[in-house]
């Protein structure tokens, strides 16, 4: 958990990767779930930003 | 020492475009050779991308072709996300995928297992498993079609004969509450050979000096499974798992060819909705932005699969 903070502070790779991907893992569960339609509604952009975002974290260093 | 055929070949290059080569370093050279794969690659992927992102933002649609497509600016994408009958073809599909990956992860892992003992007819028993993977999903549907007819199905007669129901009384293509499964069965019965390849290799990767220390310290099987086992046949799996999400995802031709859908929408997924959508109701507009969605999740899972398919490679 600390090398994981670390990593999100000295802008590491593997860190921030992590966090897009729970991004991108969140906004699937939210397309796909069948409770709330607002979460449906904003899944897509939660998918984007987290897909956005590791395009981009994946040029930090490691 | 020259190579005869390079010689060749140089003799045989007319003197003109011989002294032009000549001329051109290594990368323009390179670049002449890799330049008609770019082109390729530009016109069939990437333009037609951008122009549906382009057509995602307007009212076009394509079989009204005198009418100029006006920009909308985000209300498709406004449209598709707040459309509760979407919402449930998102549901269906979620169904199919969650329950697909949960049947061909446990049985897949369980054959690749068993596949790993080293038994008499080993390699016999791993082509049979692994031919349903080698059909095409269209003549694997029609073949389930038959399986599952009322009257002549085998499907319904071994069901019938271990639960004592009539075979003709269900019907598992054309019922609301069986439909989903149906599909589901298919897709596992299809699918399951590719995880357990997968599986396998990961078994197989797992060196027998661990098992061997396991039991010197005197480790039971159990134990055995999931100290040693499990945990590195772990990220084999974690692809299996993103690789048929993605596929599932976009599943259409085995489905299409089962239901076509039906019975109502219950077995309506994103791709076959997507599809009625352009070609149907003819909305590009309205469809490009549903295809933009689509994409966004899969290229979202898929940068997920190279992550992990990177850690199985780091191993």
């Amino acid at each position: 958990m600390r090398d994981f903070l670390n990593g999100l502070v000295r802008l590491r790779r593997g860190s921030w990767e992590m966090v897009a991907t729970i991004i991108i893992a969140l906004g699937v569960i939210m397309l796909m779930q069948p409770f709330a339609l607002w979460a449906f509604t904003y899944s897509f952009v939660t998918t984007l930003i987290g897909t956005v975002m590791f395009i981009i974290v994946s040029h930090f260093p490691e | 020492m020259s190579d005869p055929t390079i010689d060749r070949v140089a003799a045989a290059t007319p003197a003109p475009v011989a002294r032009k080569i000549r001329g051109l370093s290594d990368r323009a050279i390179a670049w002449i050779f890799v330049a008609p794969t770019i082109f390729l690659l530009l016109a069939i992927n990437i333009f037609p991308l951008i122009w549906t992102i382009r057509l995602s933002f307007t009212n076009y649609r394509a079989n009204r072709l005198n009418r100029e497509p006006e920009f909308i600016g985000l209300r498709n994408y406004e449209r598709i996300l707040t459309d509760s009958d979407i919402w449930l073809n998102m549901q269906a599909t979620a169904h199919f995928l969650i329950w697909t990956i949960i049947f061909q992860v446990l049985i897949g892992f369980t054959l690749a297992w068993l596949i790993n003992k080293k038994f008499r007819g080993n390699d016999l028993w791993t082509t049979i498993i692994v031919l349903p993977m080698m059909l095409s999903p269209a003549v694997v549907g029609n073949f389930w079609k038959f399986l599952y007819q009322p009257q002549i199905g085998l499907f319904n007669y071994i069901t019938g004969f271990f639960t004592g129901r009539d075979p003709s009384s269900f019907e598992m293509l054309g019922q609301v509450d069986l439909a989903p499964w149906a599909i589901v069965v298919v897709d596992t019965w299809m699918w399951t050979p590719f995880v357990m390849l997968i599986c396998l290799a990961g078994l197989r990767s797992i060196p027998d000096y661990i098992y061997e220390a396991a039991e010197i310290d005197r480790a039971s099987k159990l134990r055995q499974f999931f100290t040693i086992t499990l945990p590195m046949v772990l990220p084999f799996l974690m692809l299996a798992v993103l690789f048929r999400g993605i596929e599932n995802f976009k599943m259409f031709d085995l489905v299409v060819q089962l239901t076509g859908g039906g019975p109502g929408s219950v077995t309506e997924l994103t791709s076959i909705n997507l599809k009625r959508e352009a070609f149907e109701k003819w909305r590009t507009g309205y469809a490009s932005a549903y295809a933009i969605i689509l994409f966004v999740t899969v290229f979202g899972l898929a940068s997920i699969y190279v992550k992990a398919l990177n850690r199985v490679k780091d191993r």
